[in-house]
């Protein structure tokens, strides 16, 4: 880089004037001065020499022959773009207005006749001065505008990791609705849905803290985490100890992520939710009718595995009630006076939205009115989920393509979750990934996770806790039900639940037996009107009976032996 | 007016400073563009062109004042202001006024030239 920098070193100076003495004084002086001089006679030679010899500093007379300095001045200026090189008028004009139509073609100053050493010496070097602090200033500004197209270009790549991670899950499904800018991972946000095995949906949206790329560091590992188990049928809670200890150790002290965590059961009606750290949630039935679902816990991160509580709170729902979650973004919004949405702001909105409204379009739109902005930024996520009867819902794609693997397909197991551990510990997801190892069968994932679910939560819930299933009819029994299931999980010594598996393979497909036999008193199967015939199919909506119709719907057989206590099950399936 | 000396010996001493050795190709360039100026200022006053006769009434001012013959310059400046003011009427007596001063400003040049040669 020679830039013709230095304060006092040698410019290039290209003057313009007709008359041949005047130019000849300049250049003279110029030159005395130590700097080059191109010298032309007429406009239409300088802006010719100006393209051919590049100047640092032009001098133009105002009247010339051919073209005059104004018109010289307007080219040479739109030549150099975003270069500064100063245009300095040398005139005997004296008229205000004919100065400033040198000053509006583009001229920076002037020099008038008689010339004077000392003034011209002055001039060049205030004029270098400004064209030096201009180049400095140009040279900052396009080193600023690269590494912010580097951070941009950073961003998308990193946002393209990110998505690969994180694919939309399930957020395009038909009964969601949500907000999130593209590039919110960057400021914390996080949104992920996915469907679960045996029906149903986890949602989760967090909030880290912090801005850019930390923020969104932290969001790999949950994306990873949330979407991994999700898939491999981990309820809520599980997830949510696995990634509030991953964020524990990963994550500098002062960070951390606010997060909500939503297990939707369309089937069940019910959502099973925990808050840690967002606005509250909210429960829409009507524009008059609504539940706050508020934070009862911590953010995600903080709290050691032995101090976390990840269980997770029961809500009772009915089919078009509109689950609504949102980050801090949402509260923070600010009208043009500072003043913040606020939850003061939500629950305005939703009482606005009237019954006919959605209330994701009545929160939009009261965010909109309120800010006076039709783009709020990329720090908000709004989320809103439908509970619709399951059969509305469109079949989510199966993503898992066969493998190429062979597996097992001839294999018998046991396996046996015994005292303290039935408290603490779901063997679903590990029963699950062992009859997910067959091959073929992974096609039919949402089936085998239904069929393992239902009996093993019958055998836990009815047969070692012994809870009648009648009280999940009424709110308080639903209520009463998950309390006492609470409790009794605490008095497990001496039970068992034990499932013991044979696989063998028929033709192109097979037949996987399954025995599960719980160390409860059983029940008496004999009369059990679910398991007399298929009449009960259409006795309506009844929780108790619903998990063993659905095995026989499932299933080739269902029998049961004992005292109730010890089931067998027979499906078979076809690829 | 009448005042304004026919020749600024002080700026006339700088430009000896300034150029040194081509102040005499200076003059002579100065006084043959100024022939050439007068000889335009002819030709517009013929043409009856006072826009003309202004611009290079204008350009020979500035000429004038950078030279050191503030006299012949503000004589210029007259004619310009002529023009400009579209008096054709008061162009031809400025223009005389203009070639009887240039005729002492050469005078003067060539004298001051030849003192100096010496």
């Amino acid at each position: 880089m020679d830039e013709p920098g230095a304060e006092n070193g040698p410019l290039k100076i290209l003057i313009a004037d007709d008359s041949d003495s005047d130019r000849l004084i300049l250049k003279t002086l110029l030159k005395g001065l130590g700097h080059d001089v191109l010298d032309a006679a007429n406009g239409r030679d300088a802006v010719r020499l100006f393209q051919s010899g590049a100047p640092d500093i032009v001098m133009l007379d105002a009247l010339m022959p051919a073209m005059d300095g104004m018109e010289a001045a307007r080219q040479i200026k739109r030549l150099a773009g975003e270069r500064m090189v100063p245009v300095i008028f040398v005139t005997s004009l004296t008229e205000a207005g004919d100065l400033a139509q040198c000053l509006e073609a583009g001229g920076d100053g002037f020099l008038s006749k008689p010339y004077n050493r000392l003034m011209i010496k002055a001039k060049i070097s205030a004029f270098n001065r400004m064209r030096l602090l201009h180049q400095a200033l140009s040279r900052q500004r396009d080193a600023m505008r690269e590494r912010n197209r580097q951070l941009l270009e950073e961003q998308h790549v990193a946002r393209r990791v990110f998505d690969n991670i994180a694919h939309t899950g399930c957020l395009d499904a038909a009964n969601i609705r949500y907000h999130a800018s593209p590039l919110s991972v960057f400021s914390g946000d996080v949104l992920f849905a996915s469907p679960r095995p045996a029906g149903g949906m986890l949602v989760f949206a967090g909030d880290f803290t912090g801005h850019g790329l930390p923020a969104a560091i932290g969001a790999m590992p949950v994306a990873e985490t949330f979407y991994g188990m999700a898939g491999k049928g981990f309820d809520g809670s599980d997830i949510l100890r696995e990634i509030n200890q991953k964020l524990a150790r990963i994550l500098p002290k002062d960070m951390f992520c606010c997060g909500v965590m939503v297990e939707a059961d369309f089937a069940f009606n019910q959502l099973r939710i925990w808050n840690g750290g967002l606005p509250d949630g909210w429960l829409v039935r009507s524009s008059t009718e609504r539940y706050s679902l508020p934070s009862l816990h911590l953010p995600l991160g903080i709290l050691g595995a032995d101090q976390f509580k990840a269980e997770m709170d029961v809500v009772r729902t009915r089919p078009g009630d509109r689950l609504l979650l949102m980050t801090d973004g949402v509260l923070e919004c600010s009208d043009a006076a500072g003043n913040l949405f606020g939850e003061e702001g939500v629950r305005l909105a939703l009482e606005n939205a009237g019954n006919e409204g959605h209330p994701f379009d009545a929160l939009m739109r009261g965010i909109e009115q309120f800010t006076g902005q039709l783009n709020f930024g990329d720090d908000l996520t709004l989320f809103c989920l439908e509970m619709i009867d399951e059969a509305g819902l469109a079949v989510l794609p199966d993503a898992l393509e066969p493998s190429s693997l062979a597996g097992p397909t001839e294999w018998t197991c046991e396996y046996e979750v015994r005292e303290r551990t039935l408290g603490e510990f779901s063997p679903l997801p590990l029963l699950f990934h062992i009859c997910m190892e067959v091959p073929g069968l992974r096609r039919k994932s949402g089936e085998i996770y239904t069929l393992l679910s239902e009996l093993y939560n019958n055998a836990l819930e009815h047969g070692v806790l012994e809870l009648p299933s009648e009280w999940k009819y009424t709110q308080a029994g639903f209520d009463r039900y998950y309390e006492e299931r609470t409790v009794r999980l605490g008095r497990v010594g001496g039970h068992y639940i034990r499932f013991r598996f044979h696989h063998k393979p028929v033709g192109p497909g097979g037949r996987l037996h399954v025995v599960c036999e719980d160390s409860g008193s059983g029940f008496d199967f004999r009369n059990h009107p679910a398991l007399q015939s298929a009449a009960v199919a259409h006795s309506g909506p009844r929780y108790g009976g619903r998990g063993l119709v659905l095995l026989k719907r499932l299933a080739e057989s269902v029998r049961y032996y004992g005292e109730g206590n010890r089931v067998e099950v027979v499906y078979e399936w076809c690829p | 007016m009448v005042d304004t000396p026919h020749l600024d010996e002080e700026a006339l001493a700088e430009l000896q400073d300034v150029m040194e050795d081509e102040f005499g190709i200076l003059i002579q360039t100065y006084l043959n563009d100024s022939r050439e100026r007068i000889d335009n200022l002819k030709a517009a006053i013929r043409e009856a062109d006072a826009d003309a006769f202004a611009r290079t009434a204008h350009s020979f001012k500035g000429s004038c004042i950078n030279i050191g013959a503030p006299r012949l310059g503000e004589l210029c400046r007259d004619a310009e202001k002529a023009g400009l003011e579209n008096r054709l009427n008061d162009a031809a007596p400025a223009l005389e006024a203009i070639e009887t001063e240039f005729q002492r400003v050469t005078r003067a040049l060539e004298s001051l030239m030849a003192g100096d040669a010496r």
